[in-house]
This record gives C-alpha cells, sequence and structure tokens, in this order.
C-alpha cells in the first residue's frame, strides 16, 4: 500500500467518504503521528449509530406502516434481516472489496475479514492529518450498505419470498454496492486505483448515487421482475397504519443526519452544513409535497408529508455539504414535486408496481438530488463552491455518474433477481399471497388482539 | 320479550345510553360494524391510488327488554341518536324466544 497522508489533500474537500488506513511504516517515517481526535471519534461514532437507527426501527416501520395488515410482519422481518446480513459480509468481504486499498477502478481487493486492522489503525479523512479509528470508519460505511439493500424491499413487498430476497441480497452486495461504492468514494494512490466516478471528479456527498439512485433502480428493476401483487389496481391496498409510517419517517429524518453530517468524517463546519442542509430541505420537501397534491386537485395528506420528507432526504444526500442552505430548499422542493408527480401521475400509467415507491422516491429524487448538486455547488446560490466553480462541466460529470450508476444498479440487480429466481424462486405462492406473508413465510402475525 | 337492534352514529353512543338508562333499561351490548344504506361512502387516496370506501363505520346496539317496555326503547334510541341528516341509521324489532340469566339459571323476563 503507498503512503496515504498526501492523498487526503487531493480536492477531497466535497466529496464522499473516503479512506486510507495508515500502514505501520508510514508512522515510523512521519514526524507527527496523526492521533485520532476524540471530539471527531466521539462524533462518527454516534453517526453510525443513527444512521442505525435509520433502518431498525426507522425504514422497517416507515416500509411496515404502508403495507396491509397481514403483511407487516414479513417486511419487518426482511428489513431485520438482509441489513443484519449486510453487516456480516461488510466485515467479511464487503470492506475489502469496496476500500481495501488500491487495486483497480472498479473493486478493492485487500483487507477481506479485516485483516491487519486494529484499534491503532487509523482512516483518513478529508482534512490533512486529521484521522479516525478505521473501525468507526469501518462501521460507519457497514451501515450505509445495511440501508442500501434494506430500501430495495419497498418495490418488492407483500409477494417477494424471504429466502429469494436474502439470496438476492447476498447477490446484489456483491455485483452492485461494493462495485458502485468503490467507483464513488475509493480514493487510491493512483488514478487507475481510484474509483472510476471519483476520478471524473463527481460529487457525491453521502450517497446519492451509491445509496438512493442505486437502490431505487434495482428495487424499479425487482419489481419488474416479480410483477404485480394480486389485486394491483383492482383491491384496496391501503396502507394499515400511516402513524407507524409517521414514527419511521420520524425516525429516518433523526438518523439522517447522522446518514449526511457524518459523511463529513469529522465534527468540523462541514458536518454543521450538512446538519442544517438536512433539515431545511427536508422541511422544504414536505411542504412542496402537500402542495402539489393541493395543486394537483387531492387534500394534503399526512403520507404525502411523510413521503415529502423522503424525497427532500434523498435530494439532500449527494449535496448535503456541497450546497448552501437555501440551494437546499430549493433542491428539496423541487425533488417533492418531481417525485409527487411521478408517483401520483406517472407510475400508474407505467404499469409496473413499485409498491412502496422506492423507485418513485429514491430513484427519482436520488437522480434529481445528483444532477442538481451541480447547481447547488453555485456560489451564487450560497453553494460552497470556488469562485471559478464551473457548473456546466460538473453538470456533465454529474449526469455520467447518474448514468453508470443507473445503468449499473439496473443490469447488476437483473443478474441477482435472476440468480435469486433459481436458487430459491422469487414469489410466494398465490395462496401464501392471498392470506399474507406474516402466516405464510413466517409463522407469525404481527397483531394478536 | 323483543330483541332491539339498533345502528347508530359511533359518537351517539353516549347519550342514547344515558337515555335508555333513563328509562330503566338494565343493559345492552355494543358492536363496532361497518355496513351501507342510503349514506354515501367516501373516497381515500393514498400516493395517487383512489380507493373508493362504501362501508361506513357504525355502531349496532343489541337490547333485549319486556315486550311492553320495548316501544320506549325504540322510541328513546330514536330521539336520542338522531341528528337529522343521513346516514343516522335504523331500528329493527324481533320476538325473542328465550333468556337465561348464567349465573343464577333464572329465565325469561327475570333473567333480563
Amino acid at each position: 500500500m503507498k503512503p496515504t497522508l498526501g492523498l487526503a489533500g487531493r480536492a477531497l474537500a466535497f466529496s464522499a467518504p473516503l479512506l486510507f488506513s495508515l500502514p505501520a511504516f508510514a508512522q515510523e517515517a512521519a514526524a507527527a503521528v496523526p492521533v485520532p481526535d476524540k471530539g471527531d471519534t466521539a462524533w462518527m461514532i454516534m453517526a453510525t449509530v443513527l444512521v442505525m437507527a435509520m433502518i431498525v426501527p426507522g425504514l422497517a416501520l416507515f416500509y411496515g406502516g404502508l403495507v396491509r395488515t397481514k403483511n407487516m410482519l414479513s417486511v419487518l422481518t426482511q428489513i431485520i434481516a438482509v441489513a443484519s446480513l449486510a453487516m456480516v459480509l461488510w466485515v467479511m468481504f464487503g470492506y475489502g472489496l469496496t476500500f481495501g486499498g488500491d487495486a483497480n477502478q472498479f473493486l478493492s481487493t485487500g483487507k477481506f475479514f479485516l485483516a491487519g486492522v486494529t484499534a491503532d489503525s487509523t482512516a483518513a479523512t478529508f482534512t490533512d492529518g486529521v484521522v479516525i479509528p478505521e473501525f468507526v470508519f469501518i462501521a460507519f460505511q457497514m451501515t450505509f450498505a445495511a440501508i442500501t439493500v434494506a430500501l430495495v424491499v419497498g418495490g418488492l413487498v407483500e409477494r417477494m419470498k424471504f429466502s429469494g430476497l436474502m439470496v438476492f441480497a447476498i447477490v446484489w452486495l456483491f455485483i452492485v454496492y461494493y462495485p458502485i461504492a468503490h467507483m464513488v468514494w475509493y480514493l487510491g494512490g493512483t488514478d487507475e486505483a481510484t474509483g472510476l466516478i471519483f476520478g471524473w471528479g463527481a460529487l457525491d456527498f453521502a450517497g446519492g448515487t451509491v445509496v438512493h439512485i442505486n437502490a431505487g433502480v434495482s428495487a424499479l428493476v425487482g419489481a419488474i421482475i416479480l410483477g404485480k401483487r394480486i389485486g394491483y389496481q383492482k383491491e384496496v391496498m391501503a396502507p394499515h397504519s400511516l402513524t407507524m409510517t409517521l414514527i419511521g419517517t420520524g425516525l429516518l429524518w433523526v438518523g439522517w443526519f447522522g446518514f449526511n453530517a457524518g459523511s463529513a468524517l469529522e465534527a468540523n463546519g462541514s458536518a454543521g452544513l450538512a446538519l442544517i442542509n438536512t433539515f431545511v430541505a427536508t422541511a422544504a420537501a414536505v411542504l412542496f409535497w402537500m402542495l402539489t397534491e393541493r395543486v394537483l386537485g387531492h387534500k394534503s395528506s399526512l403520507l404525502g408529508a411523510c413521503s415529502g420528507a423522503i424525497a427532500g432526504l434523498v435530494a439532500i444526500t449527494p449535496a448535503a455539504g456541497n450546497s448552501g442552505p437555501f440551494g437546499a430548499i430549493l433542491l428539496g422542493a423541487i425533488a417533492a414535486i418531481a417525485c409527487c408527480i411521478f408517483v401520483m401521475k406517472i407510475k400508474a400509467k407505467l404499469g409496473f408496481d413499485d409498491s412502496l415507491d422506492a423507485f418513485g422516491i429514491h430513484g427519482v429524487g436520488g437522480i434529481i438530488g445528483s444532477i442538481g448538486t451541480a447547481v447547488t455547488m453555485l456560489p451564487a446560490l450560497g453553494g460552497p463552491g470556488a469562485e471559478d466553480y464551473a457548473m456546466g462541466a460538473q453538470l456533465i460529470i454529474q449526469i455520467q455518474a447518474v448514468l453508470v450508476a443507473i445503468i449499473w444498479a439496473a443490469v447488476g440487480s437483473a443478474i441477482a433477481f435472476g440468480i435469486a429466481k433459481v436458487v430459491t424462486g422469487l414469489r410466494v405462492t398465490e395462496e401464501v399471497e392471498r392470506e399474507g406473508l406474516d402466516l405464510g413465510e413466517h409463522g407469525e402475525r404481527a397483531y394478536n388482539y | 320479550m323483543k330483541l332491539i337492534i339498533a345502528i347508530i352514529k359511533p359518537f351517539k353512543l353516549d347519550p342514547v345510553r344515558e337515555a335508555l338508562s333513563d328509562i330503566g333499561v338494565q343493559g345492552l351490548t355494543v358492536t363496532e360494524v361497518k355496513g351501507y344504506g342510503r349514506q354515501k361512502g367516501h373516497t381515500e387516496v393514498y400516493r395517487g391510488a383512489e380507493y373508493t370506501v362504501n362501508m361506513v363505520p357504525k355502531l349496532k346496539l343489541e337490547i333485549v327488554v319486556t315486550d311492553d317496555l320495548a316501544p320506549r326503547v325504540v322510541e328513546t334510541i330514536s330521539a336520542a341518536a338522531a341528528t337529522g341528516s343521513i346516514g343516522d341509521g335504523k331500528i329493527f324489532t324481533l320476538d325473542v324466544g328465550g333468556a337465561v340469566r348464567i349465573r343464577t339459571g333464572e329465565t325469561n323476563e327475570t333473567a333480563l
């Protein structure tokens, strides 16, 4: 491995998390060995567990509330199971393939089973000479892999086999998540080892491409391959508890501060910027989704407010540290209007059953946020871009990054669903689907009154 | 003995119960039910998916009383449950063949 201290200085200020452990020989050579700051370390541990709160219980309740009573428990089970699977795989192979040292533009190939990592290992941040404990970085990134695979569940609920989902998740993490995370976030010692998309100079502060476009597109592919739920657009499939969905939304919003502000990797001004943007972009999106509902001739709804919150959170994710607060408000508002029109007006005509709008909100919102990040960087909008920031060139880079993420996720998830279909089958039987996956797949009910 | 079945608006339960208690009714059974009559249902919209809900939530009261009390019970429910708008509900009266109080074994009118 190459000495890494100089790398962090390479234009990382507005980029995503990316890290290097410092090898022992570098420590001997350096006059001053960087020691993790206790404040940074404490914040990153907090940020990591905040992201955990987004998954279980946050996402589990958000999704769970949106399905029918008979499938509530299956959604909760699917979320906790795929997230746990992603955590175990992360320390075995995921970290090594994503951040395990220089290899090529698509994957790393070291540090499997966390080889060589100790409590004294450190990982670089975006500031020269500032490091955090490597275990903290590993755990922080682990939660990202876990929530991304859990988000895909939103397109598959109420009909996918539990065993099929687990097989899909294993394959998908290897061929979709690890490569995309490496491509977007890994800075190597040379251009040939740096992630492809990172090398282009694409901005993705906390995971617009890696997490949201990736999960949204994969959910869409899954929804198309699985087919519609029995009775879709004929029977009543109203959410069984919007109270649960509101609780889940609140937990997601709170946890998202760890997700976005934690992606600064330090307790500093960049984290502070991400913090305030995560408040105001989301607030704007809540209001503009409800406003869009009114303009479309409906009542302003709680589900609309919750959906708007998620759309805003998704859109601000790539821009969290790459935007001023008013650029964030603009981005949140645009994402809410676009996602609202997509899920309320366009989706029904497209003929696929993306049951909980994983694509409609994470996919569409992620695309808007990732492309919009080129705009929110503008100093004129209060963004942190330099005086000579060239928006046009950045816009092209962002669009390229989005296209690569969409295509990679679509092809990779189609392969992963295909393998799961061969190994276990994808859909439950019609009988199980009608009776509900809670009893059919897990032998329990969510509620026993 | 008569069985009186009344379908009423849910928020009218307390006024009806109080009025019945005032005329000497000793007990009643309440069930949450859904149904439809002349009152229209409503439309619910979840992220653009519109569902027409025809079934309106109501309460079903079941009261068994002596023959002579039955007309007054009907009259009392009718007055207490009325709002004057559509969907106030309906009241049915049926003959009852027998009654037993399980604790004591008393039968028919003494069991009420």
